[in-house]
């Protein structure tokens, strides 16, 4: 077993290729739950970055925003998903591109 | 000696009557008005009897009114020998019109503002006479033409009156102009404005032979003089304004405003003796005006139009005297004239009042043994206009035309000749009013003491009035022209002759006036239509003037120009939004894509400038 | 080692993240984020944050994804049609747009950090609970408290929102 250490900018990538993903799926799926769980997966990668840059500058600060982006993800989704119950409610669908009556 | 009291009075007056007169009664504003003259004529006498002989100028200075740069310009009242004379003409005269208007105006609306009114016009006159700097002269010049408009279109609600009114402010205007041009010039030359400073140093300068500095400045001066006191070309105000009340015409169009022409030009004869063109120009225009104006007057059928003409020409006289180098007789003629001219309208004033408001001469006849007491005074004004032996307006007017022989002998003659005219038609208005037989409709009375009693004193003062030696009290300023015994006789004689050439015409054969008329019917219908300068100036100059504001300026300009770019930004505002609305297609999945890319311009404007380093 | 366990756990949240952008069944997709919440705590481990480690599994995939797989069960959520619309082309190009901008993107972070500075698990031992929590009631005592707030604000909103007569 070698201690041989990775390179930072490996987790950032990682947490750049992540978001990537949530927002393609942000853009490309009609599921609103699942975009929202899209969302999700781009806070995620957020608190990677955050947490990586903390090892960096060995201070524990990130840590602390990580846990407060945590603390803003749940209640985030409280809210969101009870949005969308009372939306699945009034217009019987789950597709966001039947959600369109704001138009001009 | 508290000289800023002499107009402040009529000021308070002016207050008094124009806030509260609606509501006070007649007695009130009339205490109001007449005494805040009176005061200020008292004051007035007060002053010159406490300054004395006044050798040098006195001088109040109040406070710096502008000061930039160089620049200083400062709120002085002054007293010399011409502003005494000037005070008690503008106070004097002015006192015993404002009792007559007590009289006239009487069954007239509005009364409470006509006193206002006029009290601001004393305010401005003393401003403009005390005035010991050039701009506040023109404040005082500017506040008595706005007085005059108001007074003119006095009776607003009928369209000749305001239209008389908006024509004399605008002709003014033009003068006022000129006016402005030379205070710049002034100040450009001289680098002060204050009186004693400029002249002294025009007096250092050399008189000029060609056209320098100070001849385009008395040039201009002489534009806004022409403005002011109504000489050629700018004289078309003065016989509409006789539209306003009869006092008016009496105090502003005859004694005061239209003298601030002339005084004006006394008060800068520094810089006009220094420009000899500049004299000449003075000279030939007031002739010119005095014989122009004086054919007109032979054939006007209005009373009032009559002395509106005869006031044109008298300033054509004063003009002359100045520019011929008799200031001093000038400013006499000034008093004189004051005098008898006053006397003249406010007679006349009687005369319409009597008729209930008939100024028709052909309407009139046979009067002098309902009016007798205005006959009279008419009578006594009448013969000082003509320049009857020792009258008044025999000095005064002796004392320019020898002066004019003196410079050039044609304009003596011409002087003479208008003098003539200045008689015939005088007491051809006399005749046809108080002799022969009544042809009018109304029931001419009497007026009441109110209004007599100025009459009677002015008619006093009409005749008396020459033994003030005015020349002899101007000396120390402008020097004195000696007499001629000759001359002086000759014009008198030239005077009689034209005062039984009208008996002639229309006492002893009524006819001939007629008859003469329709003979001579081509020259006859020019000077009764005036010669046609209202129309011309009309179709030269106002109506161009009117056309091109109506298509370029209203039409192209405002219409178009500033209403399509004002209009225009709306118009484009909601042709963004139409398009920008288009974003909004509640689709939800576009607003996601928006938002991306959105975020993806932030970064990448954040990692062209350089990073969050 | 360090490397290895990065290596393998990287890969499972790749792999997770990339199906939950492409699975049709909601619920595949709430468990493939649970997947990724998890190797996501491990490398949070790595990296010496062992108390957010801790509440990532509790709060996030514990509590979070519950609450999502409940309200898919609740809402009966089914599969997601087929696409309509749409190019292929926009498909394949917004995939391929995507991998380029992710490359540009790594290449950018390579150059930027040096090299040499690198992770191995254990090197510091910084994001201790103790730590966290000396910071957070010191100097982010004022976001803690507001932090609560928000929380509660949140309740009642999701309460409100979630009621019958609506």
């Amino acid at each position: 077993m070698i201690h041989n250490p990775v390179p930072m900018s490996w987790y950032l990538i990682l947490s750049a290729i992540l978001f990537g993903l949530g927002v393609a799926g942000f853009i490309y799926r009609r599921n609103i739950i699942t975009v929202f769980m899209s969302i999700e997966l781009m806070l995620n990668a957020v608190n990677l970055t955050f947490i990586t840059f903390s090892y960096k500058l060995k201070q524990v600060d990130g840590h602390i925003f990580s846990f407060f982006v945590m603390v803003v993800a749940a209640a985030e989704a409280a809210v969101g998903l009870a949005i969308i119950l009372t939306v699945f409610k009034n217009r019987e669908t789950l597709m966001i591109d039947d959600v369109s009556s704001m138009k001009y | 000696m508290a000289l800023w009291l002499i107009p402040i009075f009529p000021f308070i007056g002016f207050l008094l009557n124009g806030l509260f007169g609606r509501r006070l009664p007649k007695a009130m504003i009339n205490l109001f008005a007449i005494g805040s003259v009176f005061l200020s004529f008292l004051w007035a006498v007060r002053v010159l009897l406490g300054l004395g002989a006044l050798e040098t100028k006195y001088v109040e200075h109040y406070f710096t009114w502008i000061q930039s740069g160089n620049l200083n310009i400062s709120i002085d009242f002054a007293v010399d020998r011409l502003t005494a004379v000037m005070l008690m003409v503008v106070t004097g005269v002015g006192l015993l019109i404002h009792i007559y208007s007590i009289g006239y105006m009487s069954d007239e609306g509005g009364y409470y503002r006509f006193f206002a009114y006029l009290n601001l016009f004393m305010f401005f006159m003393l401003v403009l006479v005390l005035a010991q700097n050039f701009l506040l002269l023109f404040v005082g010049w500017e506040g008595v033409g706005l007085c005059s408009y108001l007074l003119i279109g006095f009776y607003f609600l009928e369209q000749y009156a305001t239209n008389a009114g908006n024509k004399a402010f605008i002709v003014n205007r033009i003068g006022d102009f000129g006016f402005s041009l030379a205070v710049f010039l002034i100040v450009r030359q001289f680098g002060s404005l204050d009186f004693t400073k400029v002249f002294d140093a025009a007096k250092t300068m050399p008189v000029e032979s060609g056209a320098g500095i100070l001849t385009v400045i008395s040039l201009l001066l002489l534009v806004g003089a022409t403005g002011k006191s109504a000489q050629i070309p700018l004289y078309v105000w003065l016989p509409d304004a006789m539209a306003g009340p009869t006092p008016v015409s009496a105090l502003i169009h005859a004694a005061t405003m239209v003298t601030a022409g002339v005084y004006m030009t006394a008060r800068s004869a520094a810089l006009f003796t220094h420009a000899p063109i500049a004299m000449d120009s003075v000279a030939v225009i007031g002739l010119a005006t005095a014989f122009f104006a004086a054919t007109i007057g032979l054939a006007q059928t209005d009373i009032k139009k009559v002395f509106a003409y005869s006031t044109v020409s008298q300033l054509g006289y004063m003009f002359l005297g100045a520019g011929v180098g008799a200031f001093s007789a000038g400013i006499f003629h000034l008093m004189t004239h004051a005098f008898f001219k006053a006397l003249l309208f406010l007679g006349a004033g009687a005369v319409i009042h009597g008729l209930h408001g008939e100024q028709d001469l052909r309407q009139m006849g046979g009067l002098f043994k309902h009016m007798r007491i205005t006959a009279i005074t008419l009578l006594c004004a009448s013969v000082a206009i003509s320049g009857f032996p020792f009258t008044s307006g025999f000095f005064s007017k002796d004392a320019i035309l020898v002066a004019a022989y003196e410079r050039a002998p044609w304009m003596y003659w011409v002087g003479v000749l208008t003098a003539g005219m200045t008689a015939f038609y005088v007491f051809r208005a006399w005749f046809l009013a108080f002799t022969g037989e009544y042809r009018g409709h109304a029931h001419p009375h009497e007026s009441p003491l109110v209004m007599t009693g100025p009459l009677m004193l002015l008619a006093l003062l009409s005749l008396g009035g020459g033994f003030i030696n005015i020349p002899h009290w101007l000396e120390p300023m402008f020097a004195e022209k000696p007499e001629n015994q000759v001359l002086a006789w000759t014009s008198a004689g030239v005077g009689l002759l034209g005062i039984a050439l009208a008996y002639l015409f229309y006492v002893a054969r009524p006819g001939l006036a007629d008859s003469v008329a329709s003979s001579m019917s081509g020259l006859y219908k020019l000077i009764y239509n005036k010669y046609f300068v209202d129309e011309f100036y009309s179709a030269t100059v106002v109506q161009p003037v009117v056309d091109g504001s109506r298509t370029v300026l209203w039409r192209g300009l405002d219409a178009g120009v500033i209403d399509g770019l004002v209009n225009g930004v709306g118009i484009r505002s909601r042709g963004v939004g139409r398009i920008l609305r288009l974003l909004q297609s509640g689709n939800i999945r576009s607003y996601a894509a928006w938002v991306v890319l959105g975020s993806i311009a932030v970064l990448l404007a954040i990692g062209l400038a350089g990073g969050a380093r | 080692m360090t490397a290895l366990i990065f290596f393998i756990f990287a890969g499972i949240a790749v792999f997770c993240g990339v199906s939950l952008v492409v699975q049709r069944h909601p619920i595949a997709s709430a468990l493939s984020l649970i997947g990724v919440m998890g190797s996501l705590a491990v490398l949070y481990l790595q990296l010496g944050g062992e108390f957010i480690a801790a509440a990532q599994m509790i709060v996030y995939a514990g509590a979070i994804m519950v609450l999502f797989v409940f309200v898919i069960m609740l809402l009966n959520a089914g599969a997601e049609g087929p696409s309509i619309g749409g190019s292929n082309l926009a498909k394949y190009l917004g995939i391929f747009l995507l991998a380029a901008f992710l490359g540009v993107i790594s290449f950018i972070i390579q150059a930027m950090l040096p090299p040499t500075e690198g992770i191995s698990f254990g090197a510091w031992r910084g994001g201790t609970a103790l730590e966290i929590g000396r910071k957070l009631f010191t100097t982010y005592l004022l976001p803690f408290e507001v932090t609560s707030v928000l929380i509660l604000i949140a309740i009642l909103g999701a309460i409100v929102l979630a009621r019958k007569e609506i």
